[in-house]
């Protein structure tokens, strides 16, 4: 993992001096709100509904075991003893005070953690695969260059006042974990002609206006990766849109100049912004690759996970759903499902950081991710030490076997904690995943992503969720309006309304009918949910959601 | 959001703690809405709020619609019974709390 210089120390030690000294002067009334929430939202720190947030930035999902237990000690010292995993891979705190919150950076800084540019309009915190480094199907690991990209963009003076805010992802498999195509700018590292290279998207984006990225470059040489974004950056910061907030992202611009015209612009930039980079930032991406580096091997006997698997079969469905295999023999990718139907998607307790902290020290070299989907992974584990990693997740309540399934979907927080919500997300999900448990449907169903929104902002994905739920205020009631067919993977679409919403009572059912139609068309039992749809179009799915609820749900098992 | 019309209540967030509050009888920022002081007339409702909304002791102070039912007070739209309860997804927030203990 890489580690913090003493640069990287001494500017967040500073920066958090600057936040402990404008909290103090907003307490004492030397800041109006208007000049402290900017210094505050610089540092990660909301007001929502019911308090304070604080989100923590985790860049690209990677975390040590100490950075784990620390964010379990902040959840018990200053919240209310969890954290909620967000689909930025951050984490977010739902009740800080904002006299702790200089603490609680503090107390970040000491694992090399920080909350600075979780907010605002600059280039917040670089997503990556979650399965970087450990993928089977990588052509890198991609977290070496988001690294880069991070540096790069931290507290960069150019970059702090951008039009709007600004995301990035990286994967380094053509396999794509990470949704480059719904990000402002979406990377993917591949081989070309015998080099490593960079294919580019830019001008994804969720949110009120969704559409897929488009392709910029279709391999940047890695030489060139700083300078291109940071043609980018500054052609989107010169003309982008700060006259209207809701087209202000970057996606807008790109659309509105045409693509072709767009890289024209960033060409020309390119030419001036070359010529600042000397090749430091190479040599530092070399370095990067070596801290990131995983060749090791394991002497870990596997007998004792081959007699599991054939004496426990709830240890054999949790392996079969949740663990995959690793592009070094002998290790394998755990998926540590958040999703138990009924729990909070993306919350875990104190307790859980803990032990979570304690098996990633002791079977996955000191390494966690946090995916993107709010789950967290152990990337690195021998299969030997499986059967010992289930007991001990069963152990904290973690043991659920569902990843890929309908009940780990993705949902926000919602109107439940988000002062820009419009609907609650968290109990729709908790209703949706203990419902299709409570049938036994789960694994019959297969592969699904279903995805939550409590807002036209969309930081649940819906759009890009086979089936996506979107949460809105229709007339001062609650309405979940249903899109089908989007997909956030490399054949990534966006999903299509159905019609009218649904009442929080009748969408469960809708959704329920929606699946249940998929089961009676689909050719055989590997066609998936979104294979189905694609193959039979969107109207008969349509009919079925506004279909008589009281014969088509689906009977319990 | 809807139209602001009599009855209305005055809100805020805490400034240190973050907490709900709402501007009482007496003056006061206190943790329960059924503390807040009903206006029934909008322009007395604005007037107060421009009085109160002191920012060592309050952040985005705003009016809300609410609806009397026998003694106890309840926002209009749903956000503000959400935000006078807590969250849904766990027993946090005001539904612990005794509901009329200043802040």
């Amino acid at each position: 993992m890489h580690r913090y210089s003493e640069f990287d120390r001494d500017f967040v030690a500073t920066r958090n001096a600057q936040y402990r000294d404008q909290v103090a002067r907003r307490v004492a009334g030397e800041l109006t709100e208007d000049e402290f929430k900017p210094l505050r939202l610089m540092n990660g720190v909301y007001l929502q509904l019911h308090a304070y947030m604080l989100r923590v930035a985790i860049p690209y999902g990677t975390l040590s075991s100490a950075q784990m237990r620390q964010l379990a000690h902040i959840a018990d010292r200053w919240d209310k003893g969890y954290g909620h995993f967000t689909t930025r891979q951050n984490i977010q705190y739902n009740w800080p005070r904002l006299v702790d919150t200089p603490d609680i950076l503090d107390a970040l800084a000491k694992v090399e953690m920080h909350a600075i540019q979780t907010s605002g309009n600059t280039i917040r915190n670089v997503t990556a695969d979650h399965f970087a480094g450990a993928a089977m199907d990588e052509v890198v690991d991609p977290r070496p260059y988001a690294e880069l990209i991070r540096q790069w963009s931290t507290d960069h003076p150019e970059f702090q006042f951008l039009p709007r805010k600004f995301k990035i992802a990286v994967t380094g498999s053509a396999v794509d974990r990470a949704v480059v195509q719904a990000h402002d700018i979406g990377l993917q590292m591949l081989e070309s002609r015998g080099e490593l290279a960079v294919k580019v998207w830019v001008g994804g984006g969720l949110g009120r206006t969704p559409i897929l990225g488009q392709v910029l470059q279709e391999a940047l040489p890695i030489a060139e990766l700083l300078p291109y974004l940071e043609a980018i950056l500054a052609v989107y910061n010169l003309w982008g849109r700060r006259d209207n907030k809701y087209k202000a992202r970057i996606k807008i611009l790109v659309n509105a100049m045409g693509i072709d015209a767009f890289r024209r612009e960033v060409q020309a930039a390119f030419e001036t912004t070359a010529q600042d980079f000397s090749g430091e930032d190479q040599a530092v991406l070399e370095q990067l690759r070596q801290a990131f580096d995983f060749s090791a091997a394991t002497d870990a006997d596997e007998a004792a996970y081959h007699q599991a698997l054939a004496a426990n079969p709830l240890f054999r469905q949790w392996v079969d759903q949740n663990v995959l295999p690793h592009r070094v023999s002998g290790y394998s990718i755990v998926t540590i499902s958040l999703k138990k139907p009924g729990q909070t998607p993306g919350d875990a307790s104190s307790d859980q950081m803990r032990g979570l902290a304690d098996l990633a020290e002791r079977y996955s070299h000191d390494e966690l991710r946090v995916s993107h989907e709010q789950n967290l992974v152990l990337p690195h584990v021998a299969l030997g030490h499986l059967p010992a990693i289930f007991d001990a997740l069963t152990a904290l309540d973690l043991q659920t076997a569902n990843v890929g399934l309908i009940s780990d979907l993705i949902a926000c927080p919602g109107m439940d904690y988000c002062a820009l919500a419009t609907a609650r997300s968290i109990p729709i999900a908790q209703q949706i995943a203990e419902r299709f448990s409570q049938l036994g449907l789960e694994e019959t169903v297969g592969a699904m992503k279903l995805k939550i929104s409590g807002c036209i902002n969309a930081c649940g994905h819906h759009h890009v969720g086979h089936i996506g739920i979107l949460g809105l205020d229709k007339g001062g009631v609650e309405s979940y309006q249903i899109t089908l067919g989007g997909d956030g993977s490399e054949n990534a679409s966006l999903g299509e309304k159905i019609g009218p919403g649904f009442s929080a009572d009748d969408i469960v059912p809708a959704i329920e009918r929606i699946v249940a139609h998929y089961l009676d068309l689909r050719s055989a039992e590997t066609e998936t949910f979104i294979q189905t749809l694609r193959r039979v179009g969107l109207a008969s799915f349509r009919d079925a959601a506004y279909g008589d609820p009281a014969t088509e749900v689906i009977h319990a098992s | 959001m809807a139209r602001i019309k009599a009855p209305v209540v005055v809100t805020a967030n805490h400034l240190g703690s973050g907490e709900v509050v709402y501007l009482s009888r007496d003056g006061r920022w206190q943790a329960s809405m059924d503390a807040g002081q009903v206006f029934t007339e909008l322009a007395e409702a604005e007037a107060a709020l421009a009085r109160h909304d002191n920012e060592l002791e309050v952040v985005g102070a705003y009016l809300i619609n609410v609806e009397v039912h026998g003694g106890r007070v309840e926002g209009q739209h749903y956000r503000e019974q959400f935000r006078s309860l807590g969250p849904s997804n766990y027993w946090h927030g005001k539904q612990t709390e005794a509901n009329d203990a200043p802040v």
